[in-house]
């Protein structure tokens, strides 16, 4: 580690370059980069068989790769084997010891370190209370619930303070109201102990919660980096912007201009490509709008704002807001979410009604994959 | 599940009373006070005779010792043996040679005794005519070839327990830092002892049990239990043979009784320990 | 990780162990089974011979030109395929009456089917012995009901050696079973109830087909040691036909011709190759399809 990488890796804390594995025929990690940066939460979404958890095994050292190099904290992992990284993991089973008791199993990691009894005591004593366990310690795992066992699991990943810790979709086993508590303990336990955390998920809402950086994952390959709200926001391809979310997708053509432009015959207006995204005229781009960024109402427009006509096909009324299936012009039908903000709102939409859409100029994205 | 036909209840039942009515007779006929084992002597029946000539006759005590020696020492050999294929063939991968170690391994379980008994005792006969060792055939020939055959059974028993083991388990391990070696003797072996006891057992009462093989490679002067009741049965029945016919199967139902008892108990303090964590609140 | 040293002696030792005194036994056999028989210690002729490989094959030209062996050979064959039928019949539907009870009758039933296994082989066809004898059990009982008013000649006949493998083997045949048929889902068979098929309809088309592994693991496990079987034809079996077991037992220990046993033991190895392969076949297919 020369002097001239030290910025680098104070930055770049993981360094995945160029990272493929190959099962006989099958890739299931596909030239993958990453960098990570220490300190942060980095989320892989994916759905099954996109490769995230492959790239996590590999991070632990269970999986070797096929192709590319994985550098933590500067030292290549290549020849290193899971008994000796600086990474600890969270088994989305929890994998807790079963003869063991939960002291015992948090002491387990510091015992293969040779530290002397008292320490580890400390150690164990200390992650347990953080992890508001403490009261437990004599407890087997069959005895204690799922959250319980989760958290002993944490526990007894963080007691070894390593440098990296992976987490294999941590909240999937948990049910919902247990789910969003633990989310935010997570984020907590996080902030107090400053570890780089990698979170493997399928779970959006997972991800957007915990991430302070996401990467989403399809068929081996990384398809977007960023933060939640550019993920969301600004999807670089249909395929995100379908899978974080829901979306209107409209295909068009692109028109030359200054902004250019995509014209789709179905929204009707050409919507201008935002700077910075490249298009080739005459080429075939997508609009997307997200559903909750299309305003609805009785009233027409304002006159600049872009927007079509339709009609009400289907209500959905979920208590914190209304999904609205409306059918437009052109046949297709738009999917338009709106909060509830009034209890009893005097422009109560209902099916059959012959409704408005609209929406903020910059709302509608040009997407060119 | 739905319950069975008629007919599979039927063949169940008179199955079960197939199984069990020769090991009845056995113990029954044991009582008899008569030579002809099976012509009930009703003046003077049931008597304890038999088993108190059983308990005197030294060539049966004699025979019975060895025999258990031999079978303590070779199902040690055979748990030993046994878990390192069983462990090699469930978590090494593929290699070179695998197949073959898996026929070996396979094998003995079906490869009729007669044929297994020659081949070891030309083996030994070979190697002492070649190195001088074994010195003629007794315990020590009679205790290698039970370990043989034994080995296999252990293997399949250690090989399909570690099959359905989680493997999160012993990776979550590695990944807290134990070397392989470590993992198998701190996670992977507690949890896998319930089936290395029943493995022991296994192998203890096949060798114990043997006769075939015993025969041909045992030497003078070292006659199994087997060995003794099958010279004595091959000229006919013979009422101290019942008498201990009814102590082993004594021994082998207790045994079983207390197994069951305790797995029963282990199972309810389980569920009454799920109960509870899942009760109280997180 | 393949080669780590840890990992050479763990796979190691059992191989070693096991080729030493299991696979190299079998080609010494081979080999006596090509030598002569001599009075000497030991009593066959050694292979190498004043420096010359000197092969005989008197040993099976003879087993050939004897009609002694080959009718054993045959009538071995006859039994183990008959036990083994008898097997499938008796053993099938008490797997399957397990497999369909509830979970606490299963494991008693399990236990009860496996605890004869425990007890000893040799006591337990000594068993029949006094079951099946002139004045035994059998006969006894059936005289006094009236039913017969000369014992049957029960022991040392065909029936009795069906008996007596039937008995001591069936366990292997059931377990086996019952472990392929605990598999097969039960809403499948209520589907095809619902769907207005006849129990033994669904028991022809979906069961028994599912079940076929299991019958082919049992049933290899039934027949492969039977066709070797000693103690049973020795204790219950006919003394004028023997099975090879004891043909090879007899002329080993009787005749002290370990040349013309070799060479029955090499025969009785190429006639179960063939079984044994498909057994580890159905096994390895029944691990795969577990997985």
């Amino acid at each position: 580690m020369s002097s001239a990488a030290r910025p680098q890796s104070e930055e770049c804390y993981v360094r995945i370059a160029g990272v493929s594995k190959r099962f006989g025929d099958f890739m299931a990690v596909d030239e993958v980069s990453l960098d990570v940066r220490r300190g942060e939460i980095f989320c892989l979404l994916g759905g099954s068989g996109s490769g995230k958890t492959t790239l996590l095994r590999m991070l632990a050292g269970f999986e070797t790769p096929s192709a590319g190099t994985i550098h933590i904290d500067g030292q290549d992992m290549s020849a290193v084997p899971p008994y000796q990284r600086p990474v600890n993991m969270m088994f989305q089973s929890y994998a807790l010891f079963p003869h063991m008791t939960v002291e015992k199993n948090v002491a387990f990691g510091l015992e293969q370190e040779n530290l002397d009894r008292t320490q580890i005591r400390r150690r164990v004593g200390e992650m347990l209370e953080i992890v508001k366990m403490g009261a437990f310690t004599a407890r087997k795992p069959h005895q204690l619930s799922g959250g319980q066992r989760q958290r002993v699991a944490l526990a007894r990943a963080l007691v070894k303070r390593p440098k990296l810790l992976l987490l294999d979709e941590p909240l999937a086993a948990l049910d919902r109201k247990l789910r969003e508590h633990t989310q935010f303990e997570l984020l907590n336990i996080q902030k107090q102990l400053g570890v780089t955390f990698m979170v493997v998920t399928h779970d959006q809402e997972e991800a957007m919660t915990l991430a302070t950086r996401m990467g989403v994952m399809n068929h081996g390959k990384i398809v977007q980096v960023g933060t939640p709200t550019d993920i969301y926001e600004s999807p670089a391809t249909r395929f995100v912007a379908d899978f974080i979310g829901s979306v209107n997708l409209f295909e068009g053509e692109v028109l030359e201009g200054m902004p250019a432009g995509v014209r789709s015959s179905e929204l009707g207006a050409v919507t201008p490509v935002a700077r910075g995204v490249a298009v080739t005229s005459g080429a075939t781009a997508w609009v997307a709008l997200r559903p909750e960024k299309i305003r609805i109402g009785k009233a027409p427009p304002q006159a600049d704002e872009p927007g079509v006509r339709g009609r009400v096909t289907e209500v959905a009324y979920l208590g914190d807001l209304s999904v609205y299936l409306v059918r437009i012009e052109s046949g297709r039908v738009l999917r338009v979410t709106r909060p509830n903000v009034i209890r009893a709102p005097e422009d109560r939409i209902a099916g059959g009604e012959e409704v408005y859409l609209s929406w903020h100029a910059s709302s509608a994205l040009v997407l060119t994959q | 599940m739905r319950s069975p036909g008629i007919v599979p209840r039927t063949a169940l039942v008179c199955g079960l009373i197939f199984l069990y009515v020769p090991i009845l007779s056995l113990i029954v006929f044991s009582f008899n006070n008569s030579r002809l084992v099976t012509v009930w002597d009703a003046a003077r029946s049931p008597t304890l005779r038999w088993y108190g000539e059983l308990l005197a006759n030294a060539q049966i005590l004699g025979a019975a010792g060895l025999s258990i020696r031999i079978a303590a020492i070779s199902a040690c050999g055979a748990v030993v043996l046994g878990t390192l294929a069983g462990v090699t063939l469930a978590r090494f991968g593929p290699f070179r040679g695998r197949t073959l170690l898996l026929g070996m391994t396979t094998a003995p379980l079906v490869m009729p005794e007669v044929i297994t008994g020659l081949s070891l005792l030309l083996l030994f006969v070979a190697l002492e005519q070649v190195i001088g060792w074994p010195r003629g055939r007794g315990m020590l020939t009679i205790t290698l070839a039970h370990v043989t055959f034994s080995m296999a059974y252990v293997t399949v028993v250690v090989q399909s327990r570690l099959a359905g083991f989680d493997e999160s388990l012993e990776e979550a391990a590695m990944d807290l830092g134990a070397r392989p070696l470590k993992v198998f003797l701190r996670i992977t072996l507690p949890l896998i002892a319930p089936a290395l006891l029943s493995g022991w057992l296994l192998a203890f009462t096949l060798s114990w049990d043997d006769l075939v093989i015993s025969q041909f490679v045992a030497g003078p002067g070292s006659s199994t239990l087997p060995m003794v009741i099958f010279s004595k049965v091959r000229l006919g029945v013979s009422p101290d043979v019942n008498a201990l016919a009814t102590l082993m199967v004594l021994l082998v139902s207790t045994g079983i009784a207390v197994a069951s008892v305790w797995m029963r108990f282990q199972s309810r303090r389980r569920a009454r320990d799920l109960q509870l964590a899942a009760a109280a609140n997180v | 990780m393949s080669g780590s040293p840890g990992k050479r002696i763990v796979a190691g030792v059992p191989s070693l162990w096991l080729l030493a005194l299991f696979a190299i036994p079998f080609l010494i056999v081979l080999k006596i089974s090509f030598s002569e028989v001599r009075l000497a210690m030991p009593p066959y002729s050694p292979l190498l011979e004043n420096g010359r490989l000197q092969p005989h094959l008197s040993n099976y030209a003879f087993l050939f030109t004897d009609p002694l062996y080959v009718r054993s050979l045959l009538y071995s064959l006859k039994v183990a395929a008959v036990s083994t039928l008898l097997c499938i019949l008796i053993g099938y539907p008490m797997a399957y009456a397990i497999a369909r009870s509830g979970a606490t009758a299963r494991n008693a039933l399990l236990m009860m089917i496996v605890l004869p296994f425990w007890t000893s082989f040799l006591l337990r066809v000594y068993a029949w012995m006094g079951l099946l004898k002139n004045d035994g059990v059998i006969n006894n009982v059936l005289m006094y009901l009236g039913l017969i008013h000369r014992p049957l000649v029960l022991l040392n006949t065909d029936f009795a050696v069906y008996i007596g493998i039937v008995y001591s083997y069936l366990p292997f045949m059931i377990l086996p079973l019952y472990a392929n048929l605990e598999k097969h889902d039960v809403t499948l068979l209520e589907a095809a109830a619902d769907l207005g098929a006849h129990p033994f309809a669904v028991f022809r088309r979906i069961t028994l087909p599912l079940s076929l592994p299991g019958i082919a693991a049992g049933s290899l496990l039934v027949f492969i040691p039977a066709v070797g079987e000693y103690i049973i034809p020795s204790l219950l079996g006919r003394s004028d036909q023997l099975m090879i077991g004891r043909v090879l037992s007899d002329e080993f220990f009787e005749n002290r011709d370990w040349p013309v046993a070799s060479a029955v033991a090499i025969l009785m190895l190429l006639l179960l190759v063939v079984p044994i392969m498909l057994l580890q076949r159905v096994e390895r297919r029944t691990l795969e399809a577990a997985k």
